[in-house]
């Protein structure tokens, strides 16, 4: 783990520990505008980029690995990296917003029991992305921001951040 | 101001050529171009920007013209911003698919969000006197996806 994940600190006692994890750019900018949801829940973050979360006033975040499947190993090294981060959090719930890590920290959090939330980025208008098509394997709760993308087996649309 | 952005992807000739020729007669236009081929003759431009320096600029533009890119989109609306989408094309090689196409199709309805789907239309919006900015305030939209996922977190 990174020094900045030892800094988060742990609310005994609120709601469900939430995981919310995220690349940065427009994953990130899309997590935020869905913390509304996570009131009331001991929640943490994870980002792929050092700073984010004090520049959006969510405090320190976790920093998971950055990776995408084109390079082998550093995909390797990057579920090494997620893996350690969602253990430590002990989440009961983890979200993401994309992309390829925040797919890896539902694989993890599904294995460990939480429960899982996928939200496929706004950007993917036409299909949903690779991380988002595998994540409807695994998803509890798998979600479409386009409605014409949604499907009677899922995708649900509910909505999106627009 | 008008401020213009390609995004950091792909550069976008078609659309900085336009504004290129336009911008003399349209007071202060920016751009960030990206990895165009040409250099601009009028527009003050830069490659890439910081991005402290692009929210700056944000904060000063009365307009912003952009690629169907949905990061500047929503930054558009964060900064309560009208937008001006000019889609790429995959028949001009401005993409690889045309869902940029779709996207602006989708977002049309929005409040602040104008779609320009040739230079004429571009032209038009960016010489119209007065454009609606989109609502800063959270859209149905938005508050039944928290809802959602609230609902789904606390049962």
């Amino acid at each position: 783990m990174t020094r900045e994940s030892e800094g988060i600190q742990q609310v005994a006692d609120a709601g469900p520990r939430v995981l919310a994890v995220s690349s940065s750019g427009g994953h990130w900018e899309q997590l935020m505008l869905l913390r509304d949801s996570f009131d009331g829940c001991d929640v943490q973050y994870a980002a792929t980029l050092a700073g984010l979360g004090e520049r959006s006033g969510v405090g320190a975040t976790h920093i998971v690995p950055d990776f995408n499947a084109t390079r082998p190993f550093r995909t390797m090294m990057g579920l090494l990296g997620v893996a350690r981060v969602v253990w430590a959090a002990r989440p009961n719930v983890v979200i993401s917003t994309g992309a390829a890590p925040g797919l890896i920290a539902l694989v993890v959090g599904k294995v460990l029991g939480a429960r899982t939330i996928w939200i496929d980025s706004v950007a993917n208008v036409e299909r949903l992305s690779l991380s988002g098509r595998i994540a409807g394997r695994i998803a509890d709760l798998w979600l479409t921001q386009w409605r014409h993308l949604a499907r009677p087996a899922g995708p649900v649309y509910h909505g999106a951040v627009l | 101001m008008i401020l213009a952005t390609v995004g950091t992807q792909l550069p976008f000739p078609r659309l900085i050529r336009a504004l290129d020729d336009l911008a003399p007669s349209l007071g202060r236009v920016v751009a960030q171009i990206g990895d165009n081929p040409e250099t601009p003759r009028h527009l003050e431009h830069h490659r890439a920007m910081e991005p402290r320096a692009f929210d700056e600029l944000f904060r000063q533009a009365d307009r912003v013209v952009a690629h169907a890119g949905i990061g500047t989109l929503l930054a558009a609306k964060k900064h309560h911003k009208p937008i001006i989408i000019f889609p790429r094309r995959a028949a001009m090689g401005e993409h690889r698919n045309d869902h940029q196409l779709a996207t602006a199709k989708q977002l049309e309805s929005h409040a602040g969000v104008y779609v320009a789907y040739d230079e004429q239309e571009l032209e038009r919006l960016l010489r119209l006197p007065d454009l609606t900015p989109p609502d800063d305030t959270p859209g149905m939209s938005l508050r039944d996806l928290q809802g959602a996922i609230r609902e789904f977190i606390v049962s």
